[in-house]
């Protein structure tokens, strides 16, 4: 699981906007079914726990939730909710169910559920990753400190009504509310399935779990009372797990596959693209990532901010591009283009050696310095750290390339004092959603610069963090062009620190077969990845 | 005949307590912290200590090792940490697709390496036996991700005669059985020869022959069934090296085996999982030899007497 979300967590990709107007000449055929490839074997399926870009997508097929988003924008809509009212003062959240919607065990989803589902996911018991989205929640750090098993935040006045209490106004609630960690799920079945609920999901979504033979495949079927009519679109989908990606490609061009969810390999990405029949089978888009180098500022030389200046400026971004055979942009501040926020004006450190090397002897360094790079040990993240200890040395600094397992890199990152440098491609942020406040805090802000944590550069900045605070209590949706521009402001603002060397944004690559239908953005949808809801069989 | 097996048997207890011990303190040596890596990156210090808590994770070193053993005792080798599913669970649902892919790929390395080996030792110094050396010596020194995509790109892609990856019919294990069997029917060849040729200089042989006895005879009747005793104690090796170091031929044919699962696991520090697969290889390993044990003597009486 770890490594999967580390590398894509989720919502991965964000895309174009125009693509709903392609989609609209052309009308999806009911019926179909299809076959998914991946590497790993599917973790767990279970909303609380799942955190992994393989298995986000089936989580969000398999529940529903108040929130969701329209099929291949970041734009949240209501969806287990029928509507929704929200306090002036942005403290109180009001939602109304849609009445008769089933799980797939027969039984009615009331408000309770939400209630129970959102406490279950914060409960330490649970053992979640996505407990710390619900914090702006009342009674949030009574049930994570184990006071208390249940929400004081949460109140269901009747069957059809879930009122939400936060102790301070957030403007993302509604994106957390979509995320897959607020699933609805029945209790019952939670506790029938005795601590493997992973394995035996019960929800309310576009899609059934019919079978799962561990370590082979998984068949999904439609849920035919899902409570949205003509929804999906495709009568199953088979994932088979264990397929090397290769090997994978290879049944996508016979005909056995229809997705190959592990993207193309670099080494056969020319190829397949200058074929015949390339052009319509990949999927190519961007997605919420940025790939970045730490400069931690708690560490000589780096605590001088004129060498980390510096390092911005020696670093020769469109190479690092060129080694990935072009499928990423160079980056120039910590958000990714598609993010909002994300400042075009903004130009960020050219690269340029003679101003780099003038700038260390400004601080100190006329000769250089000797110093360590982290990365992790998987292809092509050493050769990308190779690339940067070259353009390193060509201004003077020496630094020492330390390639280790990823779980290693994150130890030492979150260790303070261990790593003055880390190139954290295959771990780098993606966006858990489309918001700019998720690029922020645990990576950038204060509260991340702890031990364990993930802020690897150790950077604390009080002003922006007050700043950041204030961003997010702009609930109002009227604000909200506003605090988009003041979001983007913190992020340019935070560069004239240099905490970070933002290398690139790299891009998501998907390859599917002939017959499958339907946009590129709901094959790289930014809040699901693959929109298994949305895609069609072409007949 | 039950000293020995009761001998090995309390062997076998003491080396998979040392395998349990010595993984088990590798694992804690790792600077990844598996409660860390759960609670994800959003999460509290609060929630971190929590999971801690939960799993154990927070008591001595001796302590968790304890409870890990009299928990192994009782047949219970934990919980996944990454799909909060019994390790036992995930182990046996992979097994018997690795013990079919053992199964054939031990018997295309035997029949391959017996008649291999056999031919050059009869022919020993001619073309057809450094073809065979040669040979071999590729078999032996090949990437097995190689000879697995080749295998695969030849027969499956080019020809279509086999499917490309899956699991379930016959069909799908030759190319997996044939890539393990390819690759270890070197080594077998190599000893097959040597112990023949060995065999072929002695003097009932030589007796043998003297008698007019058919030199098809003379191979079968009398060489082989002496050259083969290596062969068995190999043959309880590869039963051990197949359960845990077969990730490689598993993942490009999509092979639901466990190995697939240990990478996995690796990759996660998923170390319920990681102990599991290392004691379940461990045990194989024992077992494996202790059946070559038991079988080296109804093939071999002079072991019987000794």
């Amino acid at each position: 699981m770890f490594k999967r979300w580390l590398r894509h967590t989720t919502m991965a990709t964000m895309v174009a906007l125009a693509p709903l107007a392609a989609t609209a000449q052309e009308t999806p055929k009911q019926g179909g079914d299809i076959v998914v490839t991946y590497k790993d074997d599917i973790t767990t399926l279970d909303p609380a726990i799942g955190y992994d870009w393989v298995n986000w997508s089936m989580i969000k097929s398999l529940y529903s939730r108040l929130m969701d988003y329209a099929p291949g924008t970041p734009n949240p809509i209501p969806s287990l909710a029928e509507s929704f009212t929200v306090s002036p003062d942005g403290l109180t959240y009001t939602f109304k169910l849609h009445k008769g919607v089933k799980f797939s065990n027969g039984r009615e989803v009331v408000a309770s559920d939400v209630k129970y589902s959102i406490e279950r996911a914060v409960n330490p018991k649970t053992q979640g990753p996505g407990a710390g989205f619900f914090g702006a929640i009342q009674g949030f750090e009574d049930e994570t400190g184990g006071k208390t098993e249940t929400l004081s935040g949460i109140e269901t006045p009747d069957e059809s009504t879930v009122i939400f209490h936060l102790s301070r106004p957030d403007a993302t609630f509604l994106h957390v509310l979509a995320i897959n960690f607020a699933s609805v799920v029945p209790k019952e079945a939670v506790e029938a399935a005795g601590g493997d609920f992973g394995k035996k999901p019960v929800g309310s979504g576009t899609f059934i779990l019919k079978d799962w033979t561990i370590g082979q495949q998984l068949v999904f079927e439609r849920n035919k009372d899902y409570f949205v009519k003509g929804v999906p679109y495709i009568d199953s989908f088979k994932v088979e797990v264990g397929q090397e990606p290769l090997v994978a490609l290879l049944r996508l061009q016979k005909g056995e596959v229809d997705i190959a969810g592990d993207g193309i390999p670099p080494a056969k990405f020319l190829e397949i693209k200058n074929s015949a029949d390339g052009a319509q089978m990949i999927v190519d888009g961007e997605q919420l990532h940025t790939g970045y180098i730490t400069l931690n500022t708690r560490v000589k030389p780096f605590d001088s901010v004129k060498v980390r200046q510096a390092i911005n400026m020696a670093i020769n971004k469109d190479r690092i591009v060129r080694i990935l055979n072009g499928r990423a942009t160079p980056a120039n501040q910590p958000l990714p283009p598609l993010m909002p926020g994300y400042d075009k004006s903004f130009t960020g450190y050219a690269y340029d050696v003679a101003k780099a090397k003038a700038l260390l002897a400004e601080a100190g360094f006329p000769d250089g310095f000797e110093t360590v790079l982290y990365s992790t040990n998987t292809d092509p993240q050493p050769r990308i750290a190779q690339a940067i200890q070259q353009d390193l040395a060509a201004v003077g600094v020496k630094a020492e390339v330390r390639a280790l397992a990823q779980a290693n890199v994150i130890s030492a990152g979150g260790t303070e004092g261990e790593a003055p440098m880390i190139w954290s491609g295959g771990m780098a942020w993606i966006a858990d959603f489309p918001d700019p406040s998720n690029f922020y805090g645990p990576i950038l802000g204060c509260a991340g610069a702890v031990q364990g944590g993930w802020n690897w550069s150790w950077y604390c900045n009080a002003d922006l963090d007050k700043r950041a605070v204030a961003a997010d209590s702009m609930s109002d949706p009227a604000k909200s062009a506003e605090r988009t521009v003041a979001w983007g402001k913190v992020f340019t603002d935070i560069m004239a620190d240099a905490p970070w060397v933002p290398v690139i944004n790299e891009r998501r690559v998907v390859a599917k077969s002939l017959r499958m239908g339907g946009a590129d953005n709901i094959y790289i949808d930014p809040t699901r990845v693959i929109n298994y809801d949305a895609i069609y069989v072409k007949q | 005949m039950i000293f020995l097996i009761l001998r090995r048997l309390v062997q076998a207890a003491l080396i998979l307590l040392g395998v349990a011990a010595i993984t088990f303190v590798l694992l804690y040596a790792l600077p990844a912290d598996p409660a860390r890596m759960i609670a994800g990156r959003s999460a509290t210090a609060q929630t971190v200590a929590n999971i801690r808590h939960e799993l154990g994770l927070d008591q001595p070193l001796l302590v968790q090792f304890s409870t890990y053993l009299s928990n192994l005792l009782h047949g219970n080798l934990g919980r996944s940490y990454a799909q909060k599913t019994e390790v036992w669970t995930l182990i046996a649902a992979r097994l018997p697709a690795t013990l079919v892919l053992m199964l054939a790929g031990i018997l295309v390395e035997v029949a391959l390496g017996l008649t291999l080996g056999t031919i050059a030792a009869v022919r020993r110094g001619g073309f057809i036996d450094r073809l065979v050396m040669t040979a071999s010596f590729v078999g032996v020194s090949a990437p097995q991700f190689v000879v697995a995509l080749l295998l695969l790109y030849v027969f499956a892609v080019t020809l279509g005669w086999l499917p490309m990856s899956g699991y379930g019919t016959f069909a799908h294990v030759v190319l997996p059985a044939a890539t393990l069997g390819v690759l270890g029917a070197g080594w077998y060849a190599r000893m097959v020869r040597s112990a023949m040729i060995d065999v072929l200089n002695q003097d009932y042989v030589r007796t043998a022959r003297a008698k007019g006895l058919s030199s098809r005879r003379i191979i079968f009747r009398h060489a082989l069934p002496n050259a083969i005793l290596p062969i068995i104690a190999m043959i309880g090796i590869d039963i051990g090296q197949f359960m845990g170091g077969v990730v490689v031929v598993e993942a490009v044919y999509g092979w639901p085996g466990i190995g697939q699962l240990a990478w996995q696991a690796i990759q996660q520090v998923d170390i319920p999982i990681i102990m599991g697969v290392t004691l379940t290889s461990a045990l194989a390993i024992v077992i494996g030899n202790l059946l070559a044990d038991l079988v080296a003597p109804l093939i071999d009486p002079r072991i019987r007497t000794r």
